[in-house]
């Protein structure tokens, strides 16, 4: 068997045979408490501030916020976004509770369909479960009320995503979802698939040169639903200034 | 499998100093990706504390490899995934064929993955009748233009613009020959028209791996352009390729490293996509593959624990290390001949190919030692290659003039007296051929010199060591 033939190669180049029990036990208690390393002291900010890193770090990566007081202010901030950038008003939209729960009645001209992401949808609405401030990063993990799909199909992605949701680092990402529900699959936390989106999908191949609108959404729009307090920002143009590369402009290889 | 061509080294550096195209592609890139990399790191002040971090992860899951992959499998399977052990490239072919052929396929679409190159999934599929169909922009123009990837993050490092618009010209026929890219945007757009239909059809998806995490059963890719997650959610199978060095022990290992990831890549603070899968897709899920297949390839991996060469094994596939080279800087990423170019492909390619074949790889270094200072996980390269050297010395691989030299040199070099005799005669020799020149352009018995750059005439005051006594007799 390949499987015992890996382990033994390996087991072979430490000079040793299978780890003994206590050292399993040790390793799986490793795991067990999956101790966290260095946290970056930029993540680590008072509570404004924290948000307001957030929106810096989108911004800075070529994506959008808008900050609505609550879910009542989504249908015109989202029919107002669409037109601005000369959109259909149509969109396909996550199954969520947050969303669904919105009365949309107040923009009746605007189509909503509640479902998974099909060729040809050109915006989804998305709710995003978390929002990190290190770097600006979307956390959406799948679930049937969250569908990937509207991350990746269409070319714009809107997506709502309340302020109490931000956290500073990844790992505070990972605390919550370990205090979540457990997955009815695995018994354990981890959804299907969980995306950390930063910014909207780009790509240097061509002569290094950053393009956006890669294979992904090439906007992505953040509603920020202000439950919370926070101050203000500078506007997204002095934010977009700070990236070390502009669309365009000469970039790493890979990116 | 890729062909290698990586004896020929020298052949192959020659050309490429000549290939006008891949110059001017080299050229744009100089100093970019460094600048970029140095301010992500400036703007993250914790990131020399965390290459220790990153090392030492590495290092204990290395220590504990046999237990770590033994508890990824098991998540793996408890959410519903298949993990397909494999010793060898002929294994892990074979395991990606039955797969898809036991699902029907008849396109695949693959994210952008080195060890699918190491592996030649592509070949293997296409000789079979399934079409493989790469989605990242740089792989997709390399397979139309049959060309391996020069870069392991940006494959199609050495093309200009010309050469897509040339390639797209030729390969997409259907649409109106007098189109005009007018921007390099043009070039994606089309691209990405193309490729959205292929993400569709497909009915296996293949993606790489950057980590595998035990915990979880979990595995990520992290990606710009998004290929790869359209890759491993359009399509009803998912199959995962990822050597066993890719297990890390928790989510909280790999968040650790990918920090250093992408400010090492491409001085991105985080990539756009960094995509963690665990298993098939969830009874009420409304999208996401019904199959998830994990195809763990050894393929030499396992010969390098408990050697020199165990090191290597902590690499992430940054890239910064040939971002960084001065050698891979002029030859591009063809000249190493296999898959892995720069620094890590010099200490790499020799443990999976054999020294007898990659023996010119260690030698192209110019020792600088750019490569480990910015190495996110620490790996000493120069002093791997320099093992490289030792063992290709050993093995009696260099060629005769190589040893014969460094024989006469020895010699000299264990008697000082000799030794600093023989330099002053030649020192003199020297400065008297070379009186009234700044330089030599060419000087017989050193044309391996002065092919490539001029010898300059030695400064005048004699050998180091003479003008060392002389100060030290003055000092006194």
């Amino acid at each position: 068997m390949s499987r015992d033939a890996i382990l033994g190669g390996i087991r072979r180049g430490l000079k040793r045979g299978p780890l003994p029990a206590d050292q399993q036990a040790m390793l799986a208690g490793r795991i067990a408490t999956h101790p966290r390393h260095l946290i970056p002291a930029r993540s680590r900010l008072p509570r404004a501030e924290q948000i307001a890193l957030f929106i810096r770090n989108v911004e800075k990566e070529f994506g959008t916020v808008e900050r609505v007081p609550d879910h009542a202010a989504i249908p015109a901030a989202v029919a107002d976004y669409l037109a601005a950038q000369n959109l259909p008003a149509r969109l396909v939209m996550a199954p969520h509770p947050d969303l669904l729960g919105i009365d949309w009645s107040t923009r009746p001209m605007l189509e909503r369909e509640a479902r998974r992401a099909q060729e040809g949808d050109a915006v989804s609405l998305q709710h995003a479960w978390s929002g990190v401030a290190e770097t600006g990063t979307l956390v959406l993990p799948s679930d049937p009320t969250r569908p990937t799909t509207l991350n990746l199909l269409p070319d714009t992605e809107i997506a709502v995503l309340r302020a109490s949701d931000i956290v500073g680092a990844y790992e505070e990402v990972w605390d919550r979802l370990r205090a979540g529900p457990a997955d009815a699959l695995t018994g354990g936390f981890m959804p299907r698939n969980i995306m950390f989106v930063t910014g909207p999908s780009r790509s240097a191949d061509i002569e290094q040169t950053l393009e956006l609108g890669a294979h992904g959404p090439r906007r992505l729009h953040i509603l920020l639903v202000e439950d919370e307090p926070a101050p203000r920002m500078e506007s997204p143009a002095e934010a977009r200034a700070e990236a070390t590369t502009q669309p365009g402009a000469p970039a790493a290889p890979g990116d | 499998m890729v062909h290698i061509t990586s004896p020929a080294f020298k052949a192959n550096a020659t050309r490429a100093l000549a290939d006008a195209g891949l110059q001017k592609a080299l050229d744009r890139s100089k100093g970019t990706s460094h600048a970029k990399r140095a301010a992500a790191v400036a703007a993250l002040p914790e990131f020399e504390r965390l290459r220790d971090i990153g090392r030492d992860i590495k290092n204990h899951t290395l220590a504990n490899l046999d237990f770590y992959l033994e508890a990824y499998a098991a998540q793996v399977e408890r959410a519903g995934g298949t993990v397909h052990w494999c010793s060898t490239a002929d294994e892990a072919r074979a395991a990606v064929l039955k797969i898809c052929r036991d699902k029907g396929a008849r396109t695949v679409t693959k994210g952008k993955s080195m060890i699918s190159e190491e592996l030649g999934i592509n070949e293997h599929l296409e000789a079979h009748g399934i079409e493989p169909v790469e989605t990242d922009l740089g792989e997709y123009i390399l397979q139309i233009r049959k060309e391996p990837p020069s870069h392991i993050i940006g494959p199609a490092f050495h093309l200009n613009r010309e050469d897509w618009e040339k390639t797209f010209r030729e390969i997409h026929t259907e649409l109106p020959k007098d189109r005009v890219f007018h921007e390099r945007s043009d070039i994606m757009a089309e691209a990405r028209t193309k490729l959205r239909s292929r993400f569709l059809a497909a009915d296996v998806g293949i993606t790489g791996a950057n980590f595998l995490i035990a915990e979880t059963g979990s595995s990520v890719i992290v990606t710009n352009e998004g290929n790869g997650d359209l890759t491993q959610t359009l399509p009803k199978t998912h199959i995962v390729l990822a050597s066993i060095e890719k297990v890390v022990p928790t989510l909280e290992d790999a968040t650790s490293l990918l920090r250093l990831l992408a400010r090492s890549a491409t001085g991105q603070d985080f990539s756009v996509y960094t995509t963690f899968s665990t298993g098939i897709r969830r009874e009420p899920d409304l999208d996401g593959p019904e199959d998830y297949h994990v195809v763990l390839i050894d393929n030499g991996r396992s010969n390098m624990i408990g050697t020199d060469f165990q090191e290597m094994l902590r690499c992430i596939r940054c890239a910064a290390c040939m971002n960084h080279c001065p050698v891979y800087g002029v030859t591009g990423g063809h000249a190493y001949g296999w898959v892995y170019p720069g620094p890590m492909g010099s200490v790499l390619t020799p443990t999976l190919i054999g020294i007898d074949k990659a023996g010119n790889l260690p030698n192209a270094s110019t020792f600088c030692g750019k490569c480990e200072s910015v190495c996110p996980v620490k790996i000493p390269l120069p002093k791997l290659m320099r093992h490289w050297r030792e063992r290709e010395f050993e093995r009696h691989l260099s060629p005769q003039s190589v040893r014969t030299g460094l024989g006469i040199w020895a010699w000299f070099a264990q008697r000082p007296t000799a030794y600093r005799m023989a330099t002053k005669l030649g020192i003199g020799a020297l400065s008297l051929l070379g009186r009234g020149k700044g330089a030599f352009r060419s000087l017989p018995l050193a044309g391996g010199w002065t092919a490539g750059r001029d010898l300059p005439v030695p400064e005048p005051g004699g050998t180091f060591m003479a003008r060392y006594k002389a100060q030290k007799r003055a000092r006194r």
